[in-house]
């Protein structure tokens, strides 16, 4: 048996540790465009931000990772098609497969902006490289004023870790609110309160109607910013080529089952390319978090290597903090919510036909698994002490045989 | 009023170098001695509370607490002491009979404690109980008094029920009630391991310790609380409690408060209602009427279990176990002054009843006299502190003895003796959950059984010192006694020479 | 493999586990050194209500969410037991998210903290077992 990984994120390191539960020998080839060993993609943010460091970063597994695990790491390829049962790379070796898994990610999509071309100092947030291609425009005088295009997740991770080494940071977003897809108003408010207060600027509900090379001509206010240093942080765009021509069936990303196989049998995808089953919306999509890019290779690995192993709780989930404040979320917000502003922090449980499908929480965040795990295993809560649970994350809301279960290891 | 104060006997010092504020103490006392001032920062006491239970003490992770008695003192008298003043103040505020309970503290002699051992020298070479075999198996019951063949020469056996045990100590009576439900389970378990007995107290037997029949004495008192033919059928051997050693003559009182679901069904009476065991038993008023009882539980459980008969050590002991031993009882306990108990008059625990050390050998004497001695085995309890204490008992009489002052050290106990108000911090004399559940069985079993080993190895090193390999041998084996600082009449009485003769 | 067991029947609110995992945790030889006048951040915590208690810490799953779910690699599976490299975590939270059992929490140091079972700190059986007085955790196979 001989297994093919495109790709070398969290997905992929999932896929090498699932094969290798079942499959203890059989050679394993890992092909990556970047020239690293596997890193937490989130960490870009914490090694600007200095509390993590390139060395640290790049030991997202032991550095002997590759050569205990038995896989040889084509770094620095790109895989240019893919013909039957073979992957032809880009300097012209054919490496043939019995299984592949398509841990091939997504890429910043940057829409077309007037003037985009002519900024010279600009960069994307995605990449180690991104990153150190941050740091060196931004230079260490604290000089430079940053504008970042994009609130989402990446963009404030990125003001986040920036804010500290450059003079002024201003966030444009065309949505109205932070985390657009993440929060509605009043804790993306929360948020930015928090953020603003800490000296990052924010244009909402604002777009770029025209670049020069270091300016930006707003639409609304018509108002020119000037900014030395340009991140552009729309949003992504899962890979799929790759797949489709394979022929795979793409959607919104690639389609796989609860086995992380793809509709071509013995091709499987994992993930930001792949899609998911979120079981708190019923709908697939593109859930693009580390954690549940580990499950989703980990489960194609290891069917891949003839397990049979399902993975069937997928949840979208955040946890994110800005400058101090911590913010989790987890689920879908569509149903009942039930609402705390206790103490300075925000809570939100949303339930649903006698079930959490959702929660935010900002500042407090203790034990937030406890909730998770109640979406996670659809935990019908008329079997459990709501009322207790809501007041704060607690086994004490569980019967006692349950803890005994959960605290006793009885079976 | 202030003409009621009493100044704390105790009072707790705690090093504040030491104190790391952890609580322990304040959420481990039931009497709500301990308090963390949010103001002050730290621990405050207030010590009107103290028991002296120790639990503050054993659990404080920095070793910062210890209790002192308090030296405030009244003006020195031998005569009115500070508690003999301080209790004719409390009766003159409460008009009450004071209540005390676990044994008599009061400085009468040990008997024990003038007692030594003999041990071999040259004519009579010691034995090695590492190297050789020694027997501590002991059997209760009456024995026959003499050999039975049938026709053909065959050996008849005319063997009354016997209890057998692994090593000559037994658990005595301790109702649950008295005790708690994790006490109860400690002991039973411990008295499976160890191949000895547990008894039940009067108060029942909970459902859940059936499964310990074999190795429980199911007892029948004049309350007659939660006895049917299942329960009496469930035990080895059944004890009717005619007397207690810490309240000779006076019956019993269980507080409805204490009587809660779990007691009410096993007690089979109401839940909250006192139980309230008589002086006497209403139907025994001679050596018949005990003799009628011994029967009828005889022919409810078809002859097959032996019955013992229990009395507190009083005057007449000796006439009285004579007759006990003639009314078909298999087995005597004689119960001493010392003895233990959950409550009881402190007047009457504290002067009534006599030295079980006398009674023991007072009434082997009296049983030998009369030739009756193999009719009866003897079991003594009140206050068997250790293994030298139960050798001397052995040695003057007695078959085997029962503990439970001892039994319920192990546990935990810090004799605070406090047990009356029912908020026993070491989870044993209460029925308070909470306080209940301090008492894990695996532990407490553990503790009993490790005791109770303990013992046995140091009876068998000191019976290997005078050269006996069996406790049979060591039976009422009075010339390896002698005395230390007695009269002569306390060596006649004990049967014994004194040291040097 | 060994782990530490609850069992709420014995457990009396004592909360000592508590200080003696901050203790066990402290790097210091004593216990008043260690603890006096601070407010401890345990990595047992008993939860309580009414006459129940019982102390919650990690349960060393056999497939942690928490390891999977790391950003940074900080937590692995050492011998079946999950440890915590505090030097690489960034405190992004994602475990804590993760715990279905509300076992991680973030140390005074800012980093996410764990029990590791006392397999780092020198304390031989996990100090929390040691230090509870009614053998209500436990360190055993089951």
């Amino acid at each position: 048996m001989k297994y093919l990984i495109i790709g070398n994120g969290t997905a992929a390191v999932g896929c090498i540790e699932g094969i290798r539960v079942v499959d203890k020998t059989s050679p394993i080839t890992v092909v990556s465009a970047e020239p690293y060993p596997a890193y937490g993609r989130p960490l870009i943010s914490y090694l600007l931000q200095g509390k993590t460091t390139e060395e640290k970063a790049l030991r997202y597994r032991p550095a002997d990772f590759y050569e205990a695990k038995g896989v040889t790491a084509l770094l620095g390829r790109t895989v240019l098609r893919i013909d039957g049962k073979t992957a032809v790379l880009d300097d012209g070796t054919s490496l043939p497969f019995d299984r592949l898994c398509l841990a091939t990610g997504s890429r910043p999509f940057v829409p077309p902006m007037e003037g985009l071309d002519r900024v010279e100092r600009q960069t994307s947030f995605m990449t180690l490289d991104d990153a150190k291609r941050l740091r060196a425009l931004l230079g260490g005088r604290k000089d430079q004023n940053v504008l970042i295009v994009g609130a989402g997740l990446i963009g404030l991770k990125c003001a986040e870790g920036i804010l500290g080494l450059a003079r002024s940071v201003t966030v444009i977003d065309l949505a109205p609110r932070i985390l657009p897809n993440v929060l509605d108003e009043e804790p993306a408010a929360i948020i930015q309160r928090h953020m603003e207060r800490q000296g990052v600027a924010f244009r909402l509900g604002e777009s770029v109607r025209r670049f020069t090379e270091n300016t930006a001509a707003l639409q609304n206010s018509g108002e020119t910013l000037a900014f030395d240093v340009l991140v552009v942080a729309v949003g992504v765009r899962p890979n799929t080529e790759l797949a489709e021509a394979a022929g795979c069936k793409v959607e919104r990303g690639v389609c796989t089952d609860s086995h992380s196989q793809t509709t071509v049998p013995g091709i499987y995808a994992a993930g930001d390319c792949a899609l998911s089953h979120d079981i708190t919306t019923g709908t697939d999509r593109i859930l693009a978090l580390l954690p549940n890019a580990y499950l989703q290779g980990e489960t194609a690995g290891m069917n891949m290597a003839g397990g049979d192993r399902p993975f069937e709780k997928a949840v979208p989930m955040n946890a994110s903090g800005f400058l101090g404040l911590h913010m989790v979320t987890a689920g879908s917000y569509d149903g009942e919510a039930w609402l705390s502003r206790e103490g300075g922090n925000y809570k939100r449980l949303v339930t649903r036909d006698d079930r959490l499908v959702g929660f935010i929480l900002i500042g407090d965040v203790e034990r937030a698994g406890i909730y998770t795990s109640l979406i996670r295993e659809r935990t019908p809560l008329s079997s459990i002490d709501f009322g207790l649970i809501r007041e704060k994350p607690q086994l004490m809301a569980f019967s006692s045989t349950e803890r005994a279960k959960k605290l006793g290891g009885a079976r | 009023m202030a003409i009621d104060f009493l100044y704390p006997q105790y009072e707790v010092v705690r090093n504040p170098d030491r104190c790391i504020t952890c609580r322990a103490c304040e959420r481990q006392c039931a009497n709500l001695v301990h308090q963390y001032d949010v103001d002050f920062g730290h621990m405050v006491s207030d010590e009107s509370k103290c028991v002296c239970c120790h639990r503050c003490v054993s659990l404080c992770p920095t070793r910062a607490l210890k209790i002192v008695k308090t030296d405030h003192t009244f003006k020195e008298n031998a005569n009115w002491t500070g508690k003999a003043i301080s209790e004719v103040y409390r009766q003159a505020g409460s008009g009450g009979v004071l209540l005390s309970s676990m044994g008599n503290p009061e400085p009468f002699p040990i008997y024990w404690d003038k007692i030594l051992i003999n041990a071999s020298q040259v004519t009579n070479p010691p034995i090695d109980p590492l190297r050789e075999p020694m027997e501590t198996r002991t059997f209760l019951g009456k024995k026959p008094g003499r050999i039975e063949r049938d026709a053909d020469g065959n050996l008849v056996n005319n063997l009354s029920p016997q209890l057998q045990l692994n090593v000559p100590v037994m658990f005595s009576a301790m109702s649950y009630g008295s005790i708690s439900y994790n006490a109860h389970a400690s002991l039973a378990r411990a008295a499976v391991e160890l191949g000895t007995y547990y008894n039940t107290g009067e108060g029942g037997l909970h459902q859940d310790f059936y499964q310990y029949g074999d190795h429980t004495i199911v007892q029948v008192a004049s309350g007659r609380f939660g006895v049917f033919k299942e329960y009496l059928e469930a035990g080895a051997a059944i004890e009717i409690k005619m007397g207690q050693g810490a309240k000779p003559g006076i019956g019993g009182h269980l507080p409805g408060l204490k009587v809660g679901p779990d007691i009410s069904r096993t007690r089979m009476i109401p839940e909250g209602a006192d139980a309230i065991s008589p002086a006497p038993h209403h139907d025994i008023y001679s050596i018949e009427d005990l003799r009628q009882l011994v029967f009828s539980l005889k022919e409810a459980t078809g002859y097959k279990k032996p019955v013992i008969v229990k009395i507190a050590a009083v005057h007449n002991v000796a006439a009285i176990a004579s007759g006990i031993a003639r009314s078909g009882a298999d087995i005597i306990a004689i119960d001493g002054y010392r003895g233990g108990t959950g409550a009881a008059p402190t007047r009457i625990r504290d002067n009534v009843g006599i030295p079980i050390e006398l009674a023991l050998a007072a009434v082997d004497q009296r049983l030998r006299d009369e030739g009756i001695r193999d009719q009866v085995s003897v079991v003594i309890g009140g206050s068997v502190r250790n293994s030298a204490d139960l050798l001397k008992a052995i040695a003057l009489g007695a078959d085997a003895v029962y503990i439970a002052t001892s039994a319920l050290l192990a546990l935990g106990c810090h004799l605070c003796r406090t047990c009356q108000s029912g908020k026993c911090n070491w989870g044993i004399a209460t029925q308070r959950p909470e306080l209940v559940k301090r008492l894990n069985p695996d532990i407490g079993c553990k503790r009993l059984v490790n005791l109770v080993t303990a013992w046995d190895h140091e009876l068998k090193e000191m019976m290997g010192g005078m050269g006996i390999n069996s406790i049979e041998a060591l039976r009422g084996n009075r010339l390896m006694l002698r005395g230390i600082g007695l009269t002569q009449k306390e060596l006649d009485i004990l049967g014994i020479r004194h040291a040097g003769e | 493999m060994k782990r530490v067991y609850v069992n709420e029947k014995w457990c009396l609110g004592c909360h000592l586990c508590e200080y003696y995992c901050a203790f066990a945790n402290s790097g210091k030889s004593d216990m008043v050194k260690a603890l006096k006048d601070r407010k401890i951040a345990p990595r047992i915590k008993i939860e309580e209500r009414d006459n129940i208690s019982f102390a919650v810490s990690c349960r060393h799953c056999e497939e942690p969410l928490c390891v999977k779910g790391c950003i940074s690699g900080a937590l692995t599976i050492q011998d079946g037991a999950v440890h915590i490299d505090p030097d690489r975590c960034v405190g992004c939270c994602t475990c804590i998210l993760s715990c279905p059992y509300g076992a991680l929490s973030h140390s005074e140091q800012g980093a996410v903290q764990k029990c590791e079972l006392c397999q780092k700190n020198g304390a031989g059986e996990p100090m929390c077992v040691q230090g509870c007085p009614n053998k209500a955790i436990v360190y055993e196979e089951r």
